[in-house]
C-alpha cells in the first residue's frame, strides 16, 4: 500500500482535442480538506482540467489519482467526487427533494436514512422546508443552493465546483462565497473552484492555481499570489498592477523609469532585464518634495468607493497606476515614492522572438510558414536551419491583414508604462510578441510584416 | 372599415372552400338516402349500420387494420425516432447537420416516390407483400417526423443534466431512463400523435406495399369501393367520425405545444 497525503494527484496529464492543446503536462497535487482554486481566463483550460477530475473527459496523457486510487480512465459514476454545474443542471421533472435524493436512491439508501440525510443537507444550504417545491420555481441562488445539496449529501471526498456563482448577480454572489467558505469550513471535504474571478478566488481559496493557455502558471496560497507573482501574466491577471520593463543592475538595485531604485530581489546577475510589478497601492503619493522618486502629473483621478484611483505620467514618459485614499486632481503636480520591498522583480520569459527557420536563397528565410526578405549573410546557403530571432519592437502591426506577410489574431495585452506588450497568435499556430506604441484590442485581426535588417539569423 | 370587411370575407371565402366538402358529408352523414346530395330527413340510421357490422364485414376489418398498422408503426417508429434523435444530438455541429439533412430528405419526398420506391425494395427481396411490408413502410416514413418532434426538447435541455446523473452514480443507461427520458418525453407523446395520423390516412406508400392477399385498410378500401361506382353511404359517417378524431388529436398537439412554448 502506498501512502500518500494527498487527496487527488494529478501527474504530467495532457488533453488534446484534435489539434488543439488543451492541457500541457499538468502537475497538480491536493491535499485532503484543502480550498484549492482553479483560476484563469476563459479558454486556459481550467474547466477541462476539473471535467477530466470528474471523468466527464479522458486524459489523452499522464494519470489521475483519487484517495490513492488510480482513476484516469474510470467512468464518472464510479468517481468519488461530486460535481456543482455552472448552470446549475438540476433535474426539471423532479421536485426539491427527488434532485436531492437522485445519488442517494441510486445507491438503493434506506427510506428513512434519504430522509435524514436530505433533510440535513437542506439545513446546510439554508434551504429547510422546500422540499416540496418545483426547481424551475427556485430564483438561481436557491437552484444552485440545491445543487451544492445534491452534490454533498452523497458525502464525496472531492467537491468540484464549476464556476458556480458565475450566472448570480453580485450581491447573491457575494453571500454565497461567505457561505460556500463556512461549509467546506464544516463539511471538511476536499473544494476544487474552478474560477475566472479573480477576486473571488483571493477570498476563497487555501490555495490558487493560476493557470494559463493549458499550463500552470503558478500555484501558491492567495497571499504569495498576490504578493509575489512569478510573470507578468499572473501579476496582470491578479489585482491591478503597473507593469514595466527594467534592468538588473545588480544585486538589490534596478533600473526602470528613467530612474534605479533599490529592492530586495538578488541573484539575476548584473544587467539582467527583467519585469518589475507594482501594485498601486503600494506606491506613494504626495505634493512635489525632496522625497520623490519620481515626479509627475495627475493625468486622471477617480473615486473607487474606498479609494482614488490615480493615473501619473511621469516626466520621463510612463505612466502609472496609484491607488491612494487621498485624491490628487488633474493636472496637479505629485511626487511618487515605492519602497523597496513593494518593488517585485520577475525575470523574462523571454526578450526577443526566437523562431526556428530555414534558409530559401541568399535573401529569402522561411519562418512563421511564410517568407521573410532578410539581408544577405556569409555561410548561409539555401536549405541551411537558422535560428530566426525578431525584437519585440522591430515587428510591425498593420490594420490591413492583406499587407502583412502573415496575419494573426491580437490575443494578450499587457501595459507596460510606456508602450503595450502584444502577443499575437498567428495563423500559423505560434505566437509572435509585439511592443508597439498602438493601442490594439483584443481579438483585433492583424497584418504582420518585419523589415529585412531586423531579421537576426544564426546558423543551427 | 371598408379593407377590414373585404379582408374578413376573403378568409370566410377561403375557410369556405377549404371545409365545404368536409361539411357535406358531415351533414348528409345524419340522413338515410343512398346518393349524396339528397337529403330524406334526419337520421342516425347509417351510423348505426356503420357499428351493427355484418353487412360491411370487409369495411370494419379495414378499419381494423387500419388502426393496427398505426399503433404499431407509430410505437416503433417513435422508439426508433428517439433513440435517433439522442445519437444525432450528441454528434459533432458538422455530422449533426448532415443527419438532420438526410432526416429531411424522406419528409419532403413524395409520398408516391416513397411508396414505389419501398415496393421495389420488397420486390427485389423477394418479400412477400402484405400485413408486415404495410407496418415496415409506415415505420419508415413515421420514424423522421418523431425525430423532427424529439430534437426541440433536446436541444432545450440543459447540456450538463446527463454528466450531473453520471455524476451521481447514475450509469449510462440509469441516465438515459431517469433524466434524458423524462425531458424529452412530450416531445416523444407529440411524436407518437403524428405518426399515428400518418399513419391512418396513407394512401400512397400503403398501396404500394399492401399486395393482393385481400388485406385492406381504410383508405385502400374506400378507393376500392369508390372505382366500383358509387361511395357505401357508411362512409359518411366513418368519414365523419376519422374527421373528428384527427381533429381532437391535432387540438391536442397543439395544445401541447403551446403549453411547452410558455415553459
Amino acid at each position: 500500500m502506498q501512502q500518500s497525503n494527498y487527496i487527488i494527484e494529478v501527474q504530467h496529464v495532457s488533453k488534446r482535442f484534435g489539434e488543439k492543446v488543451a492541457l500541457d503536462d499538468i502537475h497538480l497535487n491536493v491535499k485532503k480538506g484543502e480550498f484549492v482554486t482553479i483560476l484563469g481566463p476563459s479558454g486556459c483550460g481550467k474547466t477541462t482540467l476539473l471535467r477530466l477530475i470528474a471523468g466527464f473527459q479522458t486524459a489523452s496523457e499522464g494519470t489521475i489519482k483519487i484517495a490513492g486510487e488510480e482513476i484516469t480512465q474510470t467512468p464518472p459514476h464510479m468517481r468519488p467526487v461530486n460535481t456543482v454545474f455552472q448552470k446549475y443542471a438540476l433535474f426539471p421533472h423532479l421536485n426539491v427533494y427527488d434532485n436531492i435524493a437522485f445519488g442517494l436512491k441510486l445507491k438503493k439508501t434506506p427510506q428513512q436514512v434519504i430522509e435524514k440525510k436530505v433533510k440535513a443537507a437542506l439545513k446546510m444550504v439554508g434551504m429547510t422546508d422546500y422540499e416540496d417545491r418545483d426547481v424551475d420555481s427556485l430564483s438561481g441562488g436557491q437552484q444552485q443552493r440545491v445543487a451544492i445539496a445534491r452534490a454533498i449529501v452523497n458525502e464525496p471526498e472531492v467537491l468540484l465546483l464549476d464556476e458556480p456563482l458565475a450566472a448570480l448577480d453580485l450581491k447573491m454572489r457575494k453571500d454565497m462565497q461567505m457561505e460556500l467558505k463556512e461549509m467546506h469550513q464544516k463539511l471538511g471535504i476536499t473544494f476544487v473552484y474552478v474560477t475566472h474571478d479573480q477576486e473571488e478566488a483571493l477570498t476563497l481559496s487555501d490555495t490558487i492555481v493560476v493557470m494559463s493557455e493549458g499550463k500552470i502558471q503558478q500555484i501558491g496560497t492567495p497571499m504569495d499570489i498576490y504578493n509575489e507573482p512569478i510573470n507578468s501574466f499572473v501579476a496582470d491577471f491578479i489585482g491591478e498592477s503597473n507593469i514595466l520593463n527594467g534592468t538588473m543592475v545588480k544585486d538589490k538595485l534596478v533600473h526602470f523609469a528613467g530612474h534605479e531604485f533599490e529592492c530586495v530581489d538578488k541573484g539575476f546577475g548584473e544587467d539582467m532585464p527583467v519585469d518589475v510589478v507594482i501594485r498601486p497601492e503600494d506606491i506613494y503619493i504626495f505634493d512635489p518634495s525632496d522625497a520623490a522618486q519620481l515626479t509627475g502629473v495627475v493625468t486622471s483621478c477617480i473615486f473607487k468607493g474606498v479609494h482614488f484611483e490615480m493615473l501619473v505620467q511621469t516626466q520621463e514618459g510612463y505612466e502609472l497606476m496609484v491607488q491612494d485614499y487621498h485624491s490628487f486632481e488633474a493636472g496637479r503636480e505629485v511626487g511618487l515614492l515605492v519602497k523597496p520591498f513593494d518593488i517585485h522583480v520577475m525575470k523574462k520569459e523571454r526578450t526577443c522572438n526566437t523562431f526556428e527557420g530555414k534558409m530559401l536563397d541568399n535573401t529569402h528565410v522561411e519562418f512563421l510558414g511564410c517568407s521573410f526578405e532578410c539581408i544577405a549573410q556569409e555561410g548561409l546557403e539555401a536549405g541551411d536551419k537558422v535560428q530566426v530571432e525578431v525584437d519585440f519592437q522591430h515587428v510591425n502591426l498593420q490594420d490591413n491583414e492583406e499587407d502583412g506577410v502573415l496575419s494573426g489574431d491580437v490575443k494578450f495585452i499587457l501595459y507596460k508604462g510606456n508602450h503595450y506588450h502584444l502577443t499575437v497568435f498567428t495563423d500559423w499556430d505560434e505566437d509572435i510578441y509585439v511592443d508597439t506604441n498602438d493601442v490594439w484590442d483584443d481579438g483585433d485581426r492583424v497584418g504582420i510584416s518585419i523589415a529585412p535588417e531586423h531579421i537576426r539569423l544564426n546558423k543551427l | 372599415m371598408m379593407t377590414r370587411i373585404m379582408a374578413k370575407g376573403y378568409l370566410w371565402f377561403l375557410l369556405a372552400l377549404l371545409y365545404s366538402p368536409i361539411l357535406i358529408i358531415m351533414i348528409f352523414s345524419f340522413t338515410e338516402a343512398k346518393v349524396l346530395g339528397n337529403w330524406t330527413g334526419f337520421s342516425f340510421k347509417l351510423y348505426s349500420s356503420l357499428f351493427s357490422g355484418g353487412m360491411h364485414h370487409s369495411l370494419i376489418n379495414a378499419i381494423w387494420n387500419t388502426f393496427a398498422i398505426a399503433l404499431i408503426a407509430a410505437s416503433v417508429s417513435t422508439a426508433l425516432g428517439s433513440i435517433a434523435a439522442i445519437g444525432i444530438y450528441n454528434l459533432r455541429s458538422r455530422a449533426r447537420g448532415v443527419m438532420n439533412f438526410t432526416n429531411n430528405i424522406p419528409i419532403m419526398n413524395p409520398d408516391i416516390i416513397t411508396g414505389v420506391s419501398l415496393f421495389l425494395l420488397f420486390v427485389s427481396f423477394g418479400i412477400s407483400q402484405g400485413f408486415t411490408t404495410v407496418v415496415l413502410a409506415h415505420i419508415a416514413f413515421c420514424t423522421p417526423y418523431v425525430v423532427l418532434s424529439v430534437t426541440p426538447r433536446l436541444k432545450k435541455m440543459n447540456p450538463n443534466i446527463y454528466e450531473a446523473a453520471l455524476d451521481l452514480g447514475a450509469t449510462p443507461f440509469q441516465a438515459l431512463r431517469k433524466v434524458i427520458l423524462p425531458e424529452i418525453l412530450p416531445g416523444m407523446i407529440s411524436g407518437f400523435i403524428l405518426a399515428f395520423t400518418l399513419s391512418i390516412d396513407d394512401f400512397a406508400v400503403t398501396i404500394f406495399t399492401i399486395g393482393n392477399e385481400g388485406l385492406e385498410t381504410l383508405s385502400t378500401y374506400i378507393y376500392a369501393d369508390a372505382r366500383k361506382g358509387g361511395l357505401t353511404p357508411e362512409l359518411r359517417p366513418l368519414s365523419t367520425i376519422i374527421f373528428v378524431t384527427v381533429l381532437v388529436l391535432l387540438i391536442v398537439i397543439n395544445k401541447r405545444a403551446e403549453k411547452q412554448k410558455k415553459e
